[in-house]
């Protein structure tokens, strides 16, 4: 399923830049999968080295957090548009 | 002869006319004169048995008619006449003075608002954490829409590398405590206004203390523990909680509602230490918190007023490059340790051992406190 996803400014380093990257899966974990390869180290921004989700750092799939709609099994669409969100806090 | 002052919502009646003078003895046979020349006007004033309407009064250079001799109140030449309207029923405080009917105008004769409206700012207390680049415009709008409390909770000093974005403060106010900047900034803006300031830390000692005097919160706070700290104290206090963030080109906005989920449903770790550059760190568009901020003061004024769809499970995304405002849900996590099904958070904890990091950087010299 081809969807976009939105990459927050503190994690632009890892896609080059890019605000906006396209990337395929049925499920948010698969997405991920195809992410690491032509963006490596993306994955670990959002999973655990265990598997589980960073707590500071939200997935959406339109608006819905992913924490409740199967977390990293939740099923993609095509034209589904996925976000990653980090707390930020400002600051000085 | 008398001048009278019309209010804009009587004009249509007076063909425009802010200001009309009229010869008269006194204010019964002023209202007659001007219900002679602009019919309808007296009953705007004046209910069925002849008395002023409760939801108006009447001033004689500046004096309530009550306090003088009601109707009969003699007038002489050069005496200003001012018929205001007042709030619509109710024991919620005193009748608006001129000045305030003049000042809050455009939002009294907002049907929305209204007198009552009005009346709901001037009551309410609202308390801000941080004046700085989110605090900044939030206050400013605060005030001047008559927020009768603003307290203020900030212990800084204006600081030069400040004022690219924390519009309260000024090139004169550098080295001043920001509270104190605040409040002569904030009593110029609207002396009606109430500032109080806290000039200290909020710290899981003072913080439902301070935040209890207060209906609604609104955060400005630049790092994660103080984060952690107010939304605990908010669900805690039973507080909503105006929730803003900025990180360079982009913000977040939310209000979380006590039993609507809360900071912690939304983020339930803080980043470790050093993970999310701070503004000094990373740089921010100087601006962008004045639309977060200001959002956040709108925010705050929907919940006083009781109007509009808040942003309660809504998280307002902002992007200032693309232009573009997105939005996603925020649900209460039943798991929750503070507002959730099995709360094991029933008190302030110390959130700097929670996030690994002060929640302010500590002057050399200064004893570093453990909470």
């Amino acid at each position: 399923m081809a969807v976009e996803v939105r990459v927050p400014s503190v994690l632009r380093a890892v896609t080059r830049g890019e605000k906006v990257v396209r990337g395929s899966g049925s499920t948010v974990a698969a997405l991920l999968d195809d992410l690491e390869g032509r963006f490596p180290g993306i994955r670990g921004q959002v999973v655990e080295p265990d598997g589980t989700l960073r707590r500071f750092v939200n997935v959406y799939v339109n608006d819905e957090d992913i924490r409740y709609t199967g977390q990293l099994e939740t099923p993609l669409r095509s034209g589904d548009v996925v976000s990653i969100l980090p707390a930020i806090a400002g600051g000085r | 002869m008398a001048k009278v002052y019309i209010p804009t919502s009587l004009r249509r009646l007076t063909g425009g006319q802010t200001h009309v003078e009229v010869e008269a003895q006194d204010v019964a046979s002023l209202l007659e004169e001007l219900e002679q020349r602009f019919p309808g006007l007296r009953r705007e004033v004046l209910d069925e048995q002849g008395a002023v309407h409760r939801f108006v009064n009447v001033y004689v250079n500046e004096r309530e008619i009550d306090d003088l001799g009601g109707l009969s109140t003699p007038l002489k030449a050069e005496d200003e006449v001012a018929v205001i309207p007042a709030m619509a029923g109710g024991a919620v405080g005193r009748p608006f003075t001129l000045e305030q009917a003049q000042r809050y105008a455009r939002h009294i004769i907002l049907p929305e608002i209204g007198p009552v409206g009005q009346r709901k700012l001037l009551n309410a207390k609202v308390v801000l954490i941080g004046a700085g680049g989110l605090g900044s415009p939030a206050a400013l709008y605060l005030a001047a829409a008559g927020v009768g409390t603003i307290g203020i909770v900030d212990f800084d000093a204006v600081d030069i590398t400040n004022l690219h974005r924390q519009i309260l403060h000024g090139h004169s106010q550098i080295g001043r405590p920001k509270v104190e900047s605040a409040r002569d900034r904030l009593a110029d803006i609207n002396p009606d206004v109430q500032v109080v300031a806290h000039n200290e830390p909020i710290s899981s000692e003072n913080a439902l203390e301070i935040l209890g005097q207060y209906d609604i919160v609104v955060n400005g706070s630049d790092n994660f523990a103080t984060r952690y700290l107010v939304n605990d104290a908010c669900y805690l206090l039973g507080k909503p909680l105006v929730d803003g963030s900025i990180f360079r080109f982009e913000g977040q906005a939310t209000v979380f509602m006590p039993g609507k989920g809360c900071y912690r449903c939304l983020f339930p770790s803080p980043p470790p230490p050093g993970a999310v550059p701070s503004c000094a760190e990373a740089g921010v568009l100087g601006v962008l918190p004045g639309i977060i901020g200001t959002i956040q003061a709108i925010e705050t004024i929907k919940l006083i007023l009781g109007l509009g769809e808040p942003l309660v499970n809504r998280l307002l995304l902002f992007d200032s490059l693309a232009m573009e405002f997105r939005e996603v849900k925020i649900r209460r996590d039943p798991g929750c340790p503070l507002c959730g099904d099995n709360p094991t958070v029933t008190e302030l904890i110390d959130y700097e051992a929670f996030c690994g990091a002060p929640a302010r950087e500590v002057p050399a010299g200064e004893a570093v406190s453990v909470r």
